[in-house]
């Protein structure tokens, strides 16, 4: 037994020996290739002292991806900050400007709930311009449904269609399939004031929203649902818009007497107040990026069709649009 | 969230009236079938009743309506996300919590998974954490889960998710550490006392119910995002496991022993140290177990928090519908779930082998352990030293034909098979969800409500029958009574669906153990998968419908019930069965006569299992077109207006979870009885 026993430890310590050996002639040592994989974090190690961290905000859809792609790699790249990407829904990254454990929101869509807890109310956020980008929301149907019959594109003539609209969720009725639970939407109050025989259902995600558009124009299927633009899924099945009675201002002041289309959103963007005060160049540059839909789809799509990394696809946009990034950050 | 699952998660209580069943026994016959004619007249009743006074007292609320309690909820939660720099509380008790746990927290990541201070790269590298892991398994389990947990870690790796994988791992263990420092002293409280565990229940099974996207967002607020709010979200549903089952373990330890330890002179203090916990390790592991599969559940939902891992690949992949980057990261958190049930399976059982052989191969052990250890530190030490052990290498090549591979078999699926599966969607829809949920939520609320007290009592008896009235009474308390009876509808559905899967396909593992072995580890990949990632092919092949979500909740739910029974029918006496089949039954005889009669407590326990895991899967119904409760939740979580609603729509769930399940268990009190 004893015999064993050193036999065993001998071999342990044998094996070690050996494993010592092999790897002290090869290999090299963590922490001595500082050339290769850093240079992202301390590119410009001169200013990083002055921008510090910067929490950036990022909310789950493909379109604020884009955003905060390319702000964080211009944050990066030409400013020396260390940008941490915080994933959150818009509700707990607003909660964040309290708390101090969000900088900046680089895609925000009306939320006036919002705007008047944190910004009005709690003072703890500000507002920081608008990104260029204009979102548009309300009911789309697919290409081939546009095409097939033109005039669905009018909401006066979508009650003609109903019949062709309904599911086994939608009780007799034409269905609206409605999603992203994210957005407000008045479509339970347009539906009943403008008497249309639709009923709205859940789709409960935007997921499900655009696997239906997806499925609905491959397989040529009736479907009418509640969307929205910029969206990546665009560039794939380049939904239609269905025209619903004028916009004025205020026409969708009461919740239940809605009647109108949604107003185009000038999409913005929330920084915390403490960020706006702390003279970071990061706050500079959040206040002066601005772009058009089309830069955001192209970055969007580098991200969700090319499946390339947001850092790879901000790279390519800021390689390809210099000019414009220069001027955020004179 | 369970895998194998051996033994129920929440044992049931010991019988009070042990007395009763022997003078009951000749009336048992006739009473079963008296009751049954009672549920059919309750159910008449309610058929004609339904008929007369259809359409009236419904209490329906449309999707953006609020009632005062949702209102005031709101406010609560504004309020205190406008005083929180200011609260003493949060000064000096949450802040506090926040600052410890995050300290474990990114402790562990620093080891394993986070590039620290001046290191570009963890302390510990990838060669370091395969050896740890296949010697802890080793050393508590045995030889085969050793390679296992080698050739499962090594595979992180090669997906190209090895340090989301870390991620994961560190998040799940610092879990796991704090939920068993708190789980383990009260479950052996809850062990020892009847009150405190009489006092506990309710509050576990809140624990477990409550949705997670309730609590999430409130969360933040108090811990601040990031590592410790997931910790802590996670701590909140893994936590109840542990304890119950560990009550469970120490009260299951003969009462002889005990009373011997007593007659020998024993304290309280020696014979909980000495008899009872000894003799409940076993279990206690078992219920370490379940935690950490209830916490690896919580991956992905503690990633909408900004929880670092391989939920944060799932959720980003989907937002751009890629189903395949989505499985391979679920495939690794399948890989991880499985390694770790293993491991800590096998060391239960070693717990009671090691207990049986004692002394001789002790020793040898022994030194066997020391070698281990020593060739694990020189790993870890060079893992720790050069790049090519800390750093794994490859692009993780693997992970991406998983994906593609993945991508191709869901996109055949979604254009082969759509046309079968609407039929039968359309079908299901229209013949049994539709009418049944009419029925539920056309009915005046007070009627329902008659109809489920009636059944509780007639089924579980009166005590079930209170518990029921006051939770029907709290569901129209939320506002959300027609919702409910939407969701109520729909899970009910579902159940009925699941058990009839899981009888059919608990009866074949049950008969035989080829089949069980085929069948486990699918099972075990359909509990832990997470839902996110096969919501995509679902939603393509039966689109955003109640039904969608049904589905959904059949492929988490029926795991369970088929675990269970299976265990049941391999737990009738070979010899009942053998007599069986030498009084000329034939297989079928067999089944219906004799084994499934016999395993009657298995299959009332699967159906009680199955009815919770369904409702636990309500919320994830709700992203996939569920309406509902479902969908009251995920927007409470998305839109600060409806937070009270959302609240509301939770506390809902938990009652029908509460109800449901007490009636399931005193009815099969009963039945065993």
């Amino acid at each position: 037994m004893a015999r064993q026993a050193t036999k065993w430890r001998a071999g342990a310590v044998g094996t070690a020996v050996l494993a010592l050996t092999l790897t002290a002639c090869g290999g090299a040592k963590v922490g001595d290739d500082s050339s290769g994989s850093d240079t992202s974090s301390s590119g410009s190690a001169g200013s990083s002292g002055k921008c510090g961290t910067f929490n950036l905000a990022v909310n789950p859809w493909v379109g604020y991806e884009a955003n905060a792609a390319v702000v964080a790699y211009v944050a990066e790249q030409d400013l020396g900050c260390k940008v941490t990407k915080k994933d959150l829904k818009e509700e707990i990254a607003w909660q964040g400007f309290g708390t101090g454990e969000v900088d900046a929101v680089i895609e925000n869509w009306g939320h006036d709930d919002l705007k008047k807890k944190y910004i009005t109310d709690q003072k703890t956020a500000v507002d920081a311009g608008a990104t260029g980008n204009e979102g548009l929301i309300g009911w789309y149907v697919p290409p081939w449904l546009a095409k097939a019959h033109p005039d669905i594109t009018d909401w006066n003539n979508l009650d003609k269609y109903a019949a062709k609209f309904k599911t086994s969720e939608s009780g007799g009725k034409g269905q609206l399939l409605d999603g992203d639970p994210s957005f407000v939407t008045n479509d339970e109050a347009l539906v009943k004031n403008l008497k249309l025989d639709f009923k709205v259902v859940y789709a409960g995600s935007e997921t499900a929203l655009i696997q239906a558009f997806r499925k609905a124009e491959k397989n040529k299927e009736w479907v009418i649902g509640y969307f929205y633009e910029p969206q990546w899924f665009m560039a794939e099945v380049p939904l239609v818009k269905v025209k619903l009675p004028e916009y004025k201002a205020g026409c969708d002041a009461d919740a239940e007497k809605v009647a109108c289309d949604y107003p185009v959103y000038k999409l913005d963007k929330i920084v915390s107040a403490k960020f706006a005060k702390s003279g970071s160049p990061a706050y500079d540059l959040v206040k002066n990026f601005t772009w058009t839909n089309d830069d955001q789809n192209t970055v969007a799509k580098y991200i969700a069709v090319d499946k390339m990394t947001p850092e790879a696809a901000a790279k390519k946009w800021v390689d390809a649009n210099r000019t414009k990034v220069d001027a955020w950050i004179k | 969230m369970t895998v194998a699952m051996e033994k129920p998660p929440t044992p049931e209580p010991p019988q009070p009236q042990d007395a009763v069943p022997e003078a009951a026994v000749p009336v048992a016959a006739v009473r079963r079938v008296s009751r049954r004619m009672v549920v059919g007249a309750i159910l008449v009743v309610w058929l004609v009743l339904f008929a007369v006074l259809r359409g009236t007292h419904t209490l329906t609320l449309a999707a953006a309506d609020l009632t005062d309690l949702h209102r005031w909820l709101n406010d609560v939660n504004d309020s205190i996300g406008a005083n929180r720099n200011s609260n003493p509380l949060f000064l000096y008790f949450f802040n506090e919590i926040r600052l410890v746990i995050d300290t474990l927290v990114t402790f562990v990541q620093h080891l394993i998974s986070q590039p620290s201070d001046s290191r570009p790269l963890p302390q510990i590298g990838w060669l370091g954490v395969v050896g740890i892991a296949g010697f802890v398994s080793w050393a508590v389990g045995n030889w085969r889960v050793a390679l296992l947990t080698v050739a499962g870690f090594t595979f992180f790796g090669l997906q190209g998710l090895w340090q989301e994988s870390m991620d994961t791992l560190a998040l799940t263990l610092s879990a796991v550490f704090v939920a068993l420092l708190f789980a383990i002293p009260l479950g052996v409280w809850a062990g020892l006392s009847d009150r405190v565990h009489r006092i506990m229940t309710p509050f576990l099974d809140f624990m477990q119910t409550m949705p997670t996207f309730v609590y999430l967002a409130p969360l933040t607020l108090f811990f601040l995002i990031g590592g410790a709010s997931a910790t802590i979200a996670t701590v909140i549903y893994a936590a109840p496991p542990a304890i119950r089952i560990t009550a469970h373990a120490i009260r299951s330890v003969p009462e002889t022993t005990v009373e011997a330890a007593d007659s020998l002179g024993a304290t309280r203090w020696q014979s909980l140290l000495k008899v009872l916990l000894p003799m409940s390790k076993r279990t206690v592991v078992m219920g370490v177990n379940q935690t950490i599969m209830a916490a690896l559940a919580m991956v992905t939902i503690a990633a909408l928090i900004d929880a670092p891992g391989l939920g944060k690949t799932v959720i980003q992949a989907l937002q751009s519908l890629d189903v395949g980057t989505a499985f391979n990261a679920g495939l690794a958190i399948v890989v991880m779930a499985i390694v770790l049930d293993r491991v800590t399976t096998a060391a239960s059982v070693r717990e009671e082998a090691a207990r049986r052989s004692g002394g001789r191969l002790l020793a040898r052990r022994r030194q066997l352990v020391v070698a281990g250890a020593a060739v694990t530190a020189v790993l870890v030490y060079l893992s720790h030293t050069y790049v090519w052990a800390a750093e794994f290498p490859g692009e993780g090549s693997v992970g991406s034909s998983v994906a593609s591979g993945a991508d191709t078999a869901s996109t055949w699926v979604q254009d082969h098979l759509s046309g079968l599966t609407n039929t039968f969607r359309d079908a299901l829809t229209n013949g049994l969800l539709n009418p049944f949920q009419t029925l539920l939520t056309d009915s005046p609320w007070w009627l329902v409500g008659a109809v489920l007290v009636g059944l509780g009592v007639v089924l579980g008896g009166w005590r079930s029958g209170v518990t029921t009235a006051v939770c029907v009474g709290l569901l129209v308390a939320t506002g959300v009574w027609s919702d409910s009876m939407t969701t109520l509808a729909s899970t009910l559905v579902a159940t009925v669906m699941t058990m009839l899967l899981a009888v059919v396909v608990g009866v074949w593992m049950g008969r035989s153990p080829l089949a069980d072995r085929l069948v486990r580890p699918t099972l075990d990949a359909a509990q832990v998968m997470p839902p996110f990632v096969y919501l995509v092919p679902f939603l393509a092949l039966f689109g955003a419908t109640r039904f969608t979500a049904i589905v959904a909740a059949i492929v988490y739910a029926a795991p369970v019930a088929m675990k269970i029974i299976a265990d049941g029918i391999r737990n009738v006496p070979a010899t009942t069965v053998e007599a069986a089949t030498s009084a000329g039954c034939n297989t079928w005889q067999i089944i219906t006569k004799v084994q499934l009669p016999m395993a009657r407590g298995a299959l009332t326990l699967a159906t009680n299992q199955g009815l919770i895991y369904v409702l636990s899967m309500v919320v994830v119904g709700g992203l996939v077109g569920a309406g509902a409760l479902g969908y009251d939740v995920v927007a409470g979580f998305s839109q600060g207006q409806l937070y009270g609603k959302g609240l509301a729509a939770g506390l809902a769930i938990v009652l029908l979870g509460v109800m449901f399940d007490r009636i399931t268990q005193a009815a099969a009190r009963r039945t065993s009885a």
